[in-house]
């Protein structure tokens, strides 16, 4: 089998060539026309803003981080062609359309404070102390609007008016901190960082630590597993594999 | 070519074979295959990348002459640095601290939290980052972290299952460390105030993963490791610890014995800047950009190996550099997500692998390596998958089976992550199945180091991916997460204690590189490759044909 196994190999990067070492002008049946930062290019239909930008030439240093939809560093805003209203994505998740243009937003300015989370609780006053602002929501629904997890920030902003932490932590869990909500805010909020507050307090103060890890780190720390770990350590591989293919598996 | 029809998302040829995914659901819902023995595993494991011929070479120079490794890798660690030596100016260091840290993913990010906790003043700690602080594979770990913190389970437990897993090649004495910190480090998060999945009765909810003999993945929904690295992240910024973005660190400072400091070069300017260090931890993360043996990825933008190619100029020793891990499930379809992850959760919670005849034909939570393996097999020896449009295979994940078996909702609730990133293509995996095929996922071996993160050159530790040994030629899933977060802190706390034995700044100096350089010229090693690359390129042919540098 191993010439097959060879040729298998083979095929499977022949595949993936175009994800793999950029696209090849010859593969490429539909196109659609996009503008970046206000010059056309002419990009295969299908690609994310991404994929799109690189083909057209751009490589990323800012504006890719991921590449997943999970570090908000891709943060876009467009509109399309005859179209008032403005779009706002992550290059890496969204597909191209045609009429498209786009610019990239690398980096949020917004205020965060310093804190120390051993010497809060939960409620308003947090709030209060480190970001009063939050009290300027307009209710515009904007944030909401921008927010590319689709998250209802706003909704979380008036939890945390009411200083209502757990609803704010439980709305905001998806925020990848992109910074859409704080750079569409008529009343210049820097949401994110709120949220971030919210779930620390919410973690921290509304959900204990649960009896089977207290109780476990005590034994870990009275040392009650250094023998067998000792043990263990010095197996011989041999014996080692008996023991594994023996254990009993915990149904899932 | 006719315009391809398409049905919720999928073209009409693939939505058939969905049918058939579909119509077998409620008969597969209480059989799963039995697991293999490991002879079966033995067999599958031909057709694993890694063991199939090809792709690989042994290393030609330094302390891992005749290690076995990707070419893709090999192809750096034999390449030239990108300076020459005389173009930085190394008598005025731009500034001294004691703890320089590479990399801030959950590794260096813990560790920075940790040696700050154990006394190293926040202005003698400098986190540099290749892009922004937390673009780490880190931020992008869905499935979970393992921790044997329930009654029926222990740490030698956990300890036997990831040995196992790592077909026994594991380095037993940083494994021990892995699994008996485990406990300690959910205590932390959940001190910091990270929000872990529960249930009703307040206790964690804990599911299987692929190669556990005990249910002990903590997750936070399938955003796990950006909740982990936000939560820490945010209390390193509380704590105004100095940090560097758009920095990476091109070549590790000596004095000729221990590192001394690091040369950083700024991506968006292009000046240098030379940072002297008492003590540095390099956490730098993977080698997914590399595309061995031209398999997508589901790394970040800036895994490229750079931490294992200045190690090793440096001095260190590295290990089990021959293995490279595939995960399983990464997306085959649509294209614009092709090798992105999809967690290994969704089979802990059910969903089953389904070949084009609606039949499961592998237990779904073998080590990845047996289950990328089997994948494998089903699409080019038996060839029971699925060929997109775009002429990838795959075999199905049955993710409704998910709702089936937890309830209606499920998905959403759990798996948020997936849900929307599928929702964006017009895909609900509550209802079809999704098209996977094996992605390339984690770099298995990487920097030796002691059960403290201590390598063998002085002053040098490392923390998270880049280090090798803890999960030998094979990671479980939910390791990872554990292996930043448990080595993070115990550089953190090594370090800092280093650093309280009244050590002296040392010289700076390249002397390493240029005898480095001499190995290279002697072993014959003809090329124009220069490393660390810094960055993957995957601009259009079309353009890089023509491009022209004017200026």
């Amino acid at each position: 089998m191993p010439e097959k196994d060879n040729n298998i190999m083979d095929k499977i990067a022949e595949s993936n060539k175009s994800v793999v070492t950029g696209i090849d002008e010859k593969d490429i049946e539909h196109w659609i026309t996009i503008s970046i930062l206000g010059s056309e290019y002419k990009v295969p239909a299908g690609l994310t803003i991404m994929q799109a930008m690189e083909f057209a030439g751009y490589r990323f240093v800012r504006s890719c981080g991921c590449r997943a939809g999970f570090c908000g560093a891709c943060t876009t805003v467009y509109r399309i062609v005859g179209d008032y209203r403005l779009k706002t994505a992550m290059a890496c998740q969204t597909r191209v359309e045609q009429g498209m243009y786009l610019t990239q937003i690398p980096f949020t300015p917004a205020e965060r404070a310093n804190y120390d989370i051993d010497k809060l609780s939960p409620g308003i006053e947090p709030f209060l102390i480190h970001y009063p602002e939050i009290l300027r929501c307009l209710g515009c629904n904007s944030c909401t609007k921008a927010c590319p997890q689709d998250i209802d920030v706003m909704e979380y902003i008036a939890a945390g008016k009411r200083g209502d932490v757990a609803l704010m932590a439980e709305l905001s869990f998806d925020c990848i901190q992109c910074g859409l909500c704080a750079m569409r805010c008529p009343a210049e909020l820097a949401q994110y960082n709120y949220a971030q507050l919210a779930r620390r307090l919410h973690g921290k103060y509304e959900t204990p630590l649960p009896n089977h890890l207290k109780n476990r780190v005590k034994e870990i720390e009275q040392g009650k597993y250094n023998e067998e770990l000792d043990k263990l350590v010095q197996t011989s591989t041999e014996e080692l594999k008996k023991v594994y293919t023996a254990r009993d598996i915990e149904k899932a | 070519m006719a315009e391809l029809k398409f049905i919720g998302g999928y073209p009409e040829y693939m939505r058939k074979f969905i049918d058939i995914v579909n119509k077998t659901r409620a008969k597969r819902k209480d059989y799963t295959p039995i697991a293999m023995t490991m002879e079966q595993r033995d067999e599958v494991l031909k057709v694993h990348p890694d063991y199939a011929p090809g792709g690989k070479r042994s290393i030609s120079i330094g302390l891992n002459k005749g290690d076995m490794a990707p070419n893709e890798v090999a192809d750096l660690i034999e390449a030239y640095p990108l300076i020459q030596g005389n173009e930085v100016d190394l008598t005025k260091p731009d500034l001294s601290v004691d703890l320089l840290i590479i990399g801030g993913g959950l590794a260096g990010t813990a560790a920075a939290v940790w040696a700050n906790d154990k006394g190293v003043d926040k202005d003698q700690i400098l986190l540099v980052n290749k892009l922004r602080h937390g673009d780490a594979n880190s931020i992008m770990a869905e499935g979970g972290t393992q921790a044997a913190d329930r009654e029926n389970d222990s740490p030698a437990r956990h300890f036997l299952d990831a040995i196992g897993g790592g077909h026994f090649t594991n380095k037993p004495d940083v494994l021990r460390a892995l699994v008996e910190d485990a406990p300690l480090i959910m205590k932390w998060l959940c001190d910091l105030g990270a929000i872990l999945d529960r249930e009703e009765d307040g206790s964690f909810v804990e599911k299987a993963g692929g190669g556990t003999s005990r249910r002990r993945m903590h997750a936070c929904k399938d955003y796990t490791g950006l909740e982990e690295l936000r939560v820490i992240r945010d209390e390193f910024r509380n704590r105004e610890i100095p940090y560097l973005e758009y920095y990476p660190v091109i070549e590790l400072l000596t004095d000729g014995n221990r590192v001394t400091g690091a040369v950083l070069y700024n991506l968006e300017t292009g000046d240098y800047k030379i940072i002297q260090a008492k003590a540095t931890i390099l956490a730098t993360g993977g080698f997914g950009r590399l595309h061995v043996r031209g398999f997508p990825t589901t790394n970040h933008y800036g895994a490229t190996c750079d931490g294992v190619v200045l190690a090793y100029r440096a001095g260190a020793k590295l290990r089990d550099t021959d293995t490279v891990q595939y995960h399983p499930t990464g997306a085959a379809y649509p294209q614009q997500i092709i090798g992105l992850l999809l967690t290994e959760k969704l089979r802990g919670m059910g969903a089953q692998p389904v070949n084009k005849n609606g039949e499961a034909f592998v237990f779904p939570l073998e080590p990845r390596d047996v289950e990328a393996a089997s994948f494998i097999r089903e699409c080019y020896v038996k060839e029971n998958g699925i060929v997109t449009p775009t002429g990838m295979r795959g075999v199905w994940l049955d993710t409704p089976m998910i709702e089936l078996k937890n309830g209606e909702g499920t998905i959403e609730k759990s798996f948020p992550g997936m849900f929307r990133m599928f929702n964006r293509f017009d895909l609900d995996i509550r209802k079809d199945p999704v098209l996977v095929f094996p992605t390339l996922h984690y770099q298995n071996g990487g920097v030796e180091s002691d059960p403290w993160g201590k390598t063998n050159v002085d002053s040098l530790w490392v923390a998270g991916e880049v280090s090798g040994g803890i999960h030998g030629k094979n990671r479980l899933m939910g390791n990872s997460t554990l292996d930043c977060l448990v080595f993070g802190r115990r550089t953190g706390i090594s370090t800092a204690e280093y650093l309280k034995s009244d050590v002296k700044h040392g010289k700076l100096m390249l002397e390493h590189m240029k005898n480095y350089v001499t190995m290279l010229k002697q072993a014959g090693i003809d090329t124009t490759r220069k490393a660390p690359i810094l960055l993957p390129d995957y601009r259009g042919k079309a353009v890089l044909a023509r491009m022209i540098d004017v200026f």
